[in-house]
């Protein structure tokens, strides 16, 4: 079973129903007790990253995920809360990888990057992009970006290159949404949901 | 590289499709849950849904017409029509849709952008602009076209985005449902200073128009609708032609 991550800054019904065209067995829930019972957790995120913070906190979420050893994916805001910190609101994130968000310098284009992009690089030796190379799109709404570093799996380009998808141990993130991401977005919630099962054979 | 966006416009009333000629004569053109299934299969980017007769006893029916689009349907959709105050907003963004468009509200309530856009965030609240050529000047109407604001376009387009509107859908009245061709001198107006994506709608009624607005007009994204309900143009197609105009956009097949 997959749980979801229900905090105040989710777009949950989209994940929820992307896990149900993948017939993917899950839950939405802010009770630890709850996310124990999970093999793998969903962190998705849209909005504000101090609120958000604020959010976990509450509900003491934030220290659960820094303690599990379950792969955990963090979709958006998600991904950029596993970081050190954000430039945004200068907030404090969990901390599980290094890095700080930075925002995206809009002198030159239009803030937010919305819409599909590319991957620049990506390393297919991690099974949640494996089977993916520079073609497929992915839909991206973001201001703040995570620098690259070696924690990156997968980059993409838009004013300057940026972490698209990024991974440290159990921590799996991803700049886009793949729940709106078509087909090529599904694929990569399936290498996840493949990537909770396979860990959980193992265990 | 950053792709440029089709989105197929659906006119929802009464939970069907319609489309109007200049805001009127309307036309039914199907289901909106099929046609959004169609679309996205087809390769569009993302759906607009703007219900045209929105009033508070059709809301319901319009929430649960979201609930059901987002079940069917995996790239993002921005629902519009009627939508005046923060709760509507939150209850339209819970049953699935990813961005709101605010038209008329805005206008009479230009706060409700600066709210919304603190509680959900600027990436979600789209700011649509009716603008119509008066004199030598563009006027923003509202009401499904049927007010004039005496506004000027260009500058009620800086108001919105310096209030945190995230994207401007921006609306020719002069153009819209005549397949003439996007307002190019109004999309370069625009986009001379916008900050935020802009959807270019209205004239839609060839290939070449919809390469023209991205080429000549700066659009980021181009908007229609009857040209694709009626399955006069296919979105692959047209994204091909794009594609051969040297524009990049997201090949699906």
């Amino acid at each position: 079973m997959i749980a979801i991550i229900n905090y105040e800054a989710g777009n949950l019904a989209s994940v929820s129903n992307a896990l149900s065209r993948l017939n993917a067995n899950h839950i939405v829930t802010n009770q630890k007790e709850e996310l124990n019972q999970a093999e793998g957790i969903i962190f998705p995120g849209v909005g504000h990253a101090e609120p958000a913070m604020e959010s976990l906190r509450t509900n003491e979420l934030d220290q659960w995920l820094k303690d599990t050893n379950k792969p955990v994916l963090g979709i958006c805001l998600g991904m950029q809360l596993l970081y050190e910190s954000s430039e945004e609101g200068n907030s404090e994130g969990l901390g599980l990888i290094p890095g700080t968000l930075k925002k995206f310098n809009s002198e030159t284009k239009k803030v937010p990057h919305m819409g599909w992009n590319t991957f620049t690089e990506v390393n297919t030796d991690h099974p949640l992009v494996s089977n993916f190379d520079d073609s497929e799109y992915f839909y991206f709404v973001h201001s703040y970006f995570a620098p690259i570093n070696k924690y990156s799996i997968a980059n993409c380009h838009y004013i300057q290159d940026f972490t698209a998808v990024v991974s440290k141990g159990n921590y799996m993130g991803v700049q886009f949404h793949p729940e709106k991401s078509g087909k090529a977005g599904s694929l990569l919630l399936q290498n996840f949901l493949d990537y909770v099962h396979y860990t959980d054979l193992e265990t | 590289m950053l792709a440029k966006r089709i989105i197929p416009c659906l006119d929802i009333k009464d939970g069907r499709t319609v489309k109007g000629v200049n805001f009127e004569g309307l036309r039914d053109a199907g289901d909106p849950v099929e046609l959004a299934k169609r679309y996205s299969d087809e390769g569009a980017d993302e759906l607009v849904f703007l219900d045209i007769t929105a009033t508070k006893e059709k809301r319901k029916t319009l929430v649960d017409l979201v609930k059901r689009i987002s079940k069917k349907i995996n790239i993002p959709f921005t629902v519009g029509g009627g939508i005046n105050s923060v709760s509507q907003i939150a209850e339209l963004l819970h049953a699935g849709a990813d961005k709101v468009s605010l038209n008329s509200a805005i206008v009479r309530n230009p706060d409700l952008i600066n709210k919304a856009a603190q509680q959900f965030g600027s990436q979600c609240i789209v700011a649509a602009v009716d603008a119509k050529r008066i004199g030598n000047q563009w006027t923003v109407f509202i009401s499904g076209g049927s007010i004039n604001t005496q506004k000027d376009a260009l500058q009620w387009i800086k108001e919105v985005q310096q209030r945190g509107a995230g994207e401007i859908l921006l609306t020719s009245m002069d153009k819209d449902g005549t397949k003439s061709g996007y307002d190019l001198e109004l999309l370069q107006a625009v986009n001379a200073f916008a900050q935020v994506p802009v959807i270019a709608s209205g004239g839609a009624g060839t290939k070449q128009h919809c390469i023209e607005a991205i080429t000549e007009g700066n659009a980021d994204a181009i908007l229609a609708a009857s040209i694709f309900h009626f399955q006069e143009i296919a979105i692959s197609d047209l994204k091909g032609e794009l594609k051969k105009a040297h524009i990049t956009v997201r090949e699906t097949t």
